[in-house]
């Protein structure tokens, strides 16, 4: 019978540490996709919170840690960390579906201001923000979780170019703020 | 260029697909004759002024929005999200 091994997305090409900017992988655990059915966002809203702990959440936002539920578009929300319960929502499991990379250290907000063209300023993407946007030609998704703490998500498929993308900028900057020195 | 999403804020055009004109929320009624379904399909002004467009947003949270924006003067006035709007 055929051994399988089981892989994170970026197994192999993280952790990184490059120049004050460190990559890592997140491992979310169990995530599932709730897309509340028509008028249903109350209720649903209402079973996750008795459920969880943690209500559905408004747009750009993400809440809680573990569990918590991190919006990702129109009518849609990601539960992550955590059996889905029962919902008036269409679900699907989206575990190990997604690529996810935390980017700590002075100057991630600048690493990641060379991908995406959202406003990362901090008066203004706060933490327990999320935006969904682009991350160089992808679609992914951005969340503060920090001052200079970022988590970056694209689906699986692209988590090689996602850390590619995530290196590149970050060795850009760092050998910028060499010049500089 | 930035557009005002109702849901994510002013974002930049790239997250954009645009559409055309908004007159395709305006589908005229099955025996509406011709010349409504004529111009439905395929005649549009090429207005100096103000336009109403359907963009969509792709890279961002995947809701049709319909943009009011002037040709001339390039102001982008307000957006609305298309769902529940269509008759």
């Amino acid at each position: 019978m055929a051994r399988l091994i089981a892989n994170t997305p970026c197994a192999g090409l993280l952790p990184k540490t490059i120049g004050s900017v460190s990559l890592s992988e997140v491992d979310a655990g169990v995530v599932t996709l709730v897309a509340p059915f028509n008028g249903q966002q109350k209720a649903v809203s209402d079973a996750l919170k008795s459920a969880i702990g943690v209500g559905f959440v408004a747009p750009n936002r993400c809440v809680g840690t573990s569990p918590r539920v991190m919006w990702c578009g129109m009518g849609q929300a990601l539960v992550m960390g955590v059996d889905c319960p029962d919902l008036p929502a269409q679900c699907v499991d989206h575990s190990d579906a997604w690529a996810i990379v935390r980017i700590d250290g002075a100057g991630a907000d600048a690493v990641l201001a060379r991908l995406t063209p959202i406003d990362l300023r901090a008066s203004v993407f706060k933490k327990g923000h999320t935006a969904r946007t682009l991350i160089g030609h992808m679609t992914g998704g951005i969340t503060r979780l920090g001052a200079q703490s970022f988590e970056v998500m694209v689906m699986r498929s692209m988590a090689a170019t996602l850390v590619h993308e995530l290196v590149q900028a970050a060795e850009n900057m760092d050998a910028r703020a060499g010049l500089s020195a | 260029m930035r557009l005002p999403c109702p849901l994510c804020g002013d974002r930049d055009r790239r997250e954009f697909y645009y559409q055309g004109h908004a007159v395709a929320l305006d589908r005229p009624a099955r025996d509406a004759g011709d010349g409504a379904w004529d111009d439905y399909l395929h005649n549009r002004d090429n207005i100096a002024g103000e336009v109403r467009d359907l963009w969509h947003h792709e890279a961002g949270c995947g809701a049709w929005i319909e943009v009011t924006r002037n040709t001339v003067t390039h102001v982008v006035s307000g957006a609305r999200l298309v769902r529940g709007t269509a008759k």
